[in-house]
């Protein structure tokens, strides 16, 4: 658990919205569904995030099945999505969605419905269907570089409003990855190989999060992914701001 | 291939740096507790760059962070949190981060300082896009509300010359109007904030919850980025520009090269660059990964900054004996012109090379390529030619100041003649409201978008697919000098045609 702490005087006690007013539980981003679930796939990857957009609502859905402990079992199963290297940020999301704030709920739903469309049309499956808002695919395998390119923070924003929970690529672009890390919208997980190479959009995958492994449910196989470490405690929480309340670190007058 | 004399990486001791020392710590708050990394990746296992025998010899990108974050000395990898100077934002990341800040602070909280904060619509100005718009409005409302003392507001999109407080391009604009001073710690909602570093700063983008996080604070957590060191001697050809250069070691060390490193340009050539030439060889650091770039400030920077800033700063300079994870050095004398092909800043390639390549258009703008500087080195070579463009060749300055420049400024060898003039002469669009323009897509209704899949030679940064709008669109990444000679045939050209 990372030691966070800072001396931030009294910014932070002025935060006026609602406290840990939800379950534990809830408040932890974490999948619930058993790798072994026969739950049908739709179900299994309808996972949204535990996001504040203003201080009095929280956004929050999750279609659970199994409901293991916060602190275990973290998993993500669902249908992959293969893309290669370098996917930057225009890929990701085109200039011309900018105008779309991701603070704002509506424009946020909005981003996500244009997440990945920037990719070529030599990627004849698309990451979002036509006429649709949200991917069927929950997990986004890349190649090296992933997200490079612009600070565009709804490059991560757009991937997570559209379903996605977690990123696997051999290697990230900084500003994506602290974006990704800062916003809780997805995990950026690594990989110790190039496992774009070995899956194929549509695979069936599961992420076991506590075991750093990920496993290819069509071809079988199963990779080994670096540990997310410090970064996975402030994406559960849905963030960094919602991190430093979490965990109490946050001092409520000057230190 | 270029040619290029490349050194492996040699003994990291460098001579005539200067050294100067840190200034005393203002001990205004009590010193931060340690502070575990969150944020970077685990795989970064970067070579130490310091061991106990070196413990305080530091590189100028440590040193600027070490002040800021009030610490006698800090080593790569090592996390601090980070006093920021200037937080810069724009119309297209700054209402997202103004939602973050009210959200998180409170709706009724100040920014951390009035003074620090510079806001500056550039993106998506002259466009009947109602969001765009609207997100100007949003800027407005917040600088208003918080009192904030650097907003560069355009509330007539019809003429941008009744605008007496717009500037334009952001990065060009901080720079313009005195806000990048050494030694201090520049952030900015957009990834070429690295431009900035040409100015001997730290500098970086950030994304809309760190800039929330910053308007709030006023501080940022990073981590200290080992650096790779570039040294650039010889004399600079008469055909090549900084954006060769930068080009060259984009294509030596590829788009990830830099990633989460520091990268300090110094030698015999880059001492002799001005300001706008340092800009744009700091500006496209982050297309090789950089986290920021640096120049050491000199009689050209403080130069530069006369009568621009009444702020005191203090430059720091790497210590003689300071740790740098590589060194690369070319000798200038023995480079040509090049391209970065579509669709990768690092697809390098001669221009020569490319002469058979048929274009459609050239954009000549953005923070990387349409500076005053710029429109110059392109004016000369259509001087040199007397002749028309065979393409449609557009014109974006970067900002006002820019604007009046190429209208005003007489291009030397040329009889009196402003750039402008050339340009008309030359058959090129006329010179376009300063803004980013095309560089990036944008709503449809851009100046200069790439609506069709076209091929174009820009002066631009970057030439992923679908960058300045068609998804097919072919971007040849080029000097001014080049791309004004390639508007020229019509074709990838080599600006030695003309200027030799």
């Amino acid at each position: 658990m990372a030691a966070f702490s800072c001396s931030l005087g009294r910014a932070f006690a002025a935060v006026s919205k609602p406290k840990h007013s939800l379950p534990s539980q809830i408040n932890d981003r974490s999948s619930f569904i058993s790798p072994s679930s026969q739950v049908p796939l739709k179900q299994s990857i309808i996972f949204r995030k535990t996001r504040s957009i203003s201080p009095k609502t929280t956004k929050i859905s999750c279609n659970l099945e199994a409901s293991a402990s916060s602190t275990s079992a973290k998993t993500f199963h669902g249908l992959c999505y293969v893309v290669g290297d370098n996917i930057d940020t225009d890929q990701i999301i085109p200039a011309e969605y900018l105008t779309l704030v991701p603070s704002n709920p509506d424009e946020y739903e909005k981003l996500g419905s244009y997440a990945l469309i920037g990719l070529p049309s030599t990627y004849t499956t698309r990451f979002i269907e036509p006429n649709q808002m949200k991917t069927k695919y929950s997990i986004v395998i890349g190649g090296d570089n992933f997200g490079c390119g612009s600070s565009r923070e709804h490059a991560p924003v757009a991937l997570g409003a559209a379903g996605a929970v977690a990123v696997v690529a051999e290697s990230y672009a900084r500003i994506f990855f602290r974006n990704s890390v800062a916003t809780g919208e997805i995990y950026p997980l690594e990989s110790e190989v190039r496992i774009c190479e070995e899956c194929k959009t549509g695979d069936t995958v599961t992420i076991v999060l506590a075991e750093s492994k990920l496993i290819n449910h069509t071809t079988g196989k199963e990779y080994k992914l670096k540990p997310i470490g410090d970064a996975g405690p402030v994406i559960d929480a849905g963030g960094i701001f919602a991190y430093a309340r979490k965990t109490g670190m946050i001092p409520s007058q000057a230190a | 291939m270029a040619s290029s004399a490349f050194a492996p990486p040699s003994s990291s001791l460098i001579s005539n740096t200067k050294d100067f020392g840190l200034s005393s710590a203002k001990c205004k708050r009590p010193a931060p507790r340690r502070i575990v990394s969150v944020m970077a990746p685990q795989q970064t296992q970067r070579t130490p760059a310091t061991t106990g025998s070196v413990k305080t010899a530091m590189t100028m990108t440590e040193k600027i962070l070490a002040r800021a974050s009030e610490k006698p000395s800090l080593v790569p990898g090592e996390n601090a949190w980070v006093n920021v100077d200037i937080l810069m934002t724009h119309d297209v990341c700054g209402p997202g981060s103004i939602g973050i800040f009210k959200r998180e602070f409170g709706q009724n909280s100040k920014v951390w300082d009035r003074e620090k904060v510079v806001i500056i619509p550039d993106h998506y100005i002259f466009t009947a896009d109602e969001r765009a718009n609207r997100n100007v409005d949003i800027l407005r409302d917040f600088c208003k509300e918080q009192d904030i003392k650097y907003f560069y507001d355009i509330t007539d999109l019809s003429n941008f010359k009744v605008n007496p407080d717009y500037k334009g391009v952001c990065h060009i604009a901080l720079a313009q109007e005195g806000h990048c001073r050494p030694g201090e710690v520049l952030l900015g909602t957009d990834s070429h904030t690295c431009t900035a570093g040409a100015f001997g700063q730290f500098a970086t983008g950030i994304g809309n919850t760190d800039a929330g996080f910053v308007l709030g604070a006023g501080k940022i957590l990073l981590k200290v980025p080992p650096t790779l060191r570039f040294v650039l001697d010889g004399e600079m050809p008469d055909y090549l520009l900084a954006k060769d250069l930068i080009l060259q070691i984009i294509g030596e060390i590829s788009v990830a090269g830099a990633t989460y490193k520091a990268m300090e340009f110094v030698g015999s050539t880059v001492e002799s660059l001005n300001m706008e030439e340092r800009m744009t060889l700091c500006n496209m650091v982050v297309e090789a990964g950089g986290k920021n770039g640096v120049v050491p400030a000199d009689s050209t920077t403080f130069k530069y900054l006369e009568g621009k800033t009444s702020l005191p700063y203090e430059p720091v300079y790497s210590d003689q004996s300071a740790r740098f994870v590589s060194e690369y050095r070319f000798d200038v004398s023995k480079l040509e012109p090049l391209v970065a092909k579509p669709h990768s800043p690092d697809n390098r390639a001669l221009a020569r090379e490319c002469k058979n390549v048929k274009i459609d258009r050239v954009y000549i703008g953005s923070c990387t390529g349409g500076k005053t500087e710029d429109f110059l080195a392109a004016a000369k070579v259509f001087l040199a030619s007397g002749k028309k463009v065979k393409v449609p060749t557009f014109l974006v300055p970067a900002t006002q100041k820019v604007w009046m420049d190429v209208y005003t400024m007489e291009v030397p060898g040329s009889g009196g003649k402003t750039c402008s003039q050339i340009f008309e002469e030359a058959g090129c669009d006329t010179p376009a409201s300063p803004s980013c323009g095309a560089c990036l897509g944008g709503p449809k209704d851009t100046y200069a978008r790439m609506n069709e899949p076209q091929v174009c030679v820009s002066t631009t940064n970057r030439n992923f697919p679908g960058r300045m709008g068609n998804k097919e669109g072919q971007i040849y990444l080029a000097s001014p000098y080049t791309a004004a000679a390639s508007a020229l045939t019509g074709y990838v050209t080599d600006p030695r045609e003309f200027l030799q």
